[in-house]
């Protein structure tokens, strides 16, 4: 089975405070750590354990910069076969729309069986995955925790919905599904295997290769732009208890006490 | 001009989801002016009563029924959408299960602009729609502007708008000759209903519940130890689950358990949206995070910006000491 996964570089929000930079114009990158798309991260296991099972290869690909590259070298040391990084300054300022153009032209000069992404990011909305199913015209499930080989041309996956329940589907290969957290348990990545793809050399492809111009990515074929940033009012919020830690103890078990929440 | 609006209702058993009658809210939150439609899509007589429940919240009902719409399938919902549908049409529906599914897919097929999980709509401005939007599980938002030239689908995040009490009679207009030939490659088969668990987080009136902040699987003994000397449950959010730390059945949020305790003590919980859409019953919230900024603390009653894995054994010990 040839499977192709979508993957993304994002800040670690584990490992970084989000702050809106001065201007408002974007968050302080600064010193932000960035690592793959948590959710990607699933997908790409997800995506090696089938092909363990039942054959073929998986690509990574991404759009983003030179920066980008780490993360498939990432996710190439956990087992992904290939890398393809979509780059050209074209692309900047694309919004959801433009990235699922650009991500639809790579795939379209392969052949792909199975296509998965991320369900979501955090710093992005959990669109891609479906637009790029309408616009290759295949059959999309999003939020898949679930998936099933049955032949060469079907597959059963399991969609997580309200309550934890599990919507079990049949859908026809080729087919592009959204991978939800808790699919599997993705696989550690250790220093060493890393620098075993270190030298592996990752194709770049341009718009020019991808043939895309303004009127389909970038911010000038953009209908949904982010205007600013800004921190949302905290309304009432908590009340912060202060003080040292016996002090805050005590408070909170007097609190807790006149609230029934100790027994 | 005014604009027209049209709304995806969702519904169960015959009954339309909380969202149908917030999107009806949102919708006069982006023209006041506008007509809105609700679109039903569905089956027999579940479909004729989810329709009687949404007449009093919309002027116009449009009633979709074909065998293939029984249940929710984004794909035979966009197939006879696109079908229906004027050209540049502005499209609403619920950033839920189904609205991820289906929004995406439906914006390209329509051509139009394409915006998930809004929070709040500030109105239009000459052609644009300004929207405000969240990233980074709440931490900060962003004002977003989308061109509706030609028509957009926007999917709106659920308790943004509160449903309002004011009805009206809708005419339900019965829309099935025009669903068309319905195709899907992707079909329905059962759902599976969520594992029952050794404890039911439900049934307990204080809740001690760990997020990521918790760091290692070892340190949930913190959390359970503080739930035995109050008389508590361990819950979580779901980070936890997902690395097997606990069972899935012990999840508070939108996509685990809806639980209404007294009494919330959430251990290392950044608090995003869909952890605390699983929190209902205005319960009494004790937050304790190391992150100041964490947005739970916007939707707690008691802050404590504290190592949770330093604090917590300590307020444990002093419980102990009482008793």
């Amino acid at each position: 089975m040839e499977i192709l996964v979508c993957v993304k570089r994002v800040p670690d929000t584990a490992e970084n405070e989000i702050v809106v930079n001065s201007k408002g114009s974007d968050i302080e990158r600064g010193d932000l750590v960035y690592s793959v798309n948590e959710w990607d991260n699933y997908a790409v296991e997800e995506a090696i354990q089938i092909r363990d099972n039942v054959g073929g290869t998986v690509t990574v690909v991404t759009v983003g910069d030179d920066e980008s590259e780490e993360v498939l070298r990432r996710e190439m040391a956990m087992g992904a076969d290939k890398g393809i990084l979509l780059s050209d300054d074209l692309f900047n300022g694309s919004d959801g729309k433009g990235i699922a153009t650009i991500l639809k032209a790579e795939i379209q000069k392969g052949k792909y069986d199975l296509i998965m992404t991320g369900a979501l990011a955090d710093d992005g909305a959990g669109q891609v995955g479906g637009m790029l199913a309408a616009m290759l015209d295949l059959p999309y499930a999003s939020l898949v925790n679930k998936i099933k080989i049955v032949s060469d041309k079907m597959i059963r996956v399991g969609r997580e919905i309200e309550g934890g329940n599990q919507e079990i589907n049949e859908i026809d290969l080729p087919c592009v599904l959204s991978i939800q957290t808790g699919i599997n348990e993705p696989r550690y990545v250790g220093i060493r295997g890393i620098r075993k793809v270190a030298s592996v050399e990752i194709p770049v492809h341009k718009a020019g290769d991808l043939g895309l111009d303004g009127t389909v990515v970038g911010a000038s074929a953009a209908k949904v732009k982010k205007v600013d940033y800004f921190v949302p009012s905290m309304g009432e919020g908590a009340e912060m208890l202060e003080g040292s830690t016996d002090e805050i103890v005590d408070k909170l078990i007097e609190l807790l006490k006149a609230k029934g929440g100790i027994k | 001009m005014a604009q027209h609006i049209f709304v995806c209702i969702a519904h169960k058993n015959g009954a339309a989801e909380d969202s149908a009658f917030e999107l009806a809210v949102a919708a006069k939150a982006i023209d006041s002016g506008a007509g809105v439609t609700a679109l039903v899509c569905g089956d027999g007589s579940e479909l004729d009563s989810a329709c009687q429940s949404v007449a009093g919240a919309y002027a116009e009902v449009w009633k979709i029924g074909n065998p293939a719409l029984a249940y929710p399938n984004a794909e035979a919902i966009r197939c006879t959408l696109l079908n229906i549908l004027p050209k540049g049409a502005i499209v609403l529906a619920a950033h839920d299960t189904l609205g991820m599914d289906l929004g995406p897919g439906l914006s390209i097929k329509l051509g139009s602009a394409f915006v998930p999980d809004v929070v709040g709509i500030e109105g239009l401005d000459g052609n644009d729609l300004k929207l405000i939007r969240q990233e980074f599980g709440g931490q900060v938002s962003t004002h977003i502007r989308c061109d509706l030239t030609d028509g957009a689908v926007i999917n709106i995040r659920s308790g943004s708008f509160q449903a309002q009490d004011n009805p009206v009679s809708g005419t339900i207009v019965d829309k099935s000759k025009d669903a068309g030939d319905i195709q899907a490659k992707r079909r329905f088969m059962e759902v599976v209903a969520a594992e029952v668990g050794d404890v039911d987080i439900t049934k307990s009136d204080v809740l001690v519940s760990v997020g990521r902040g918790i760091e290692d699987q070892e340190n949930i003994s913190i959390a359970q130890e503080l739930a035995d000397a109050i008389g508590a449950v361990v819950s979580c959010s779901r980070p936890i689950v997902d690395a097997k730390w606990l069972e899935k059945s012990r999840q508070v949020g939108t996509s685990g358990k809806t639980v209404k305790p007294k009494v919330y003590i959430a251990l290392g919980i950044s608090g995003s949206f869909q952890h605390m859409g699983g929190l209902k019953g205005n319960p009494f919230i004790v937050a304790i995070n190391k992150n100041p900024k964490a947005p739970i603390f916007q939707a707690a009653d008691i802050g404590i910006a504290q190592n949770l894995l330093e604090f917590v054994p300590e307020l444990t010990d002093k419980i102990k000491e009482m008793k």
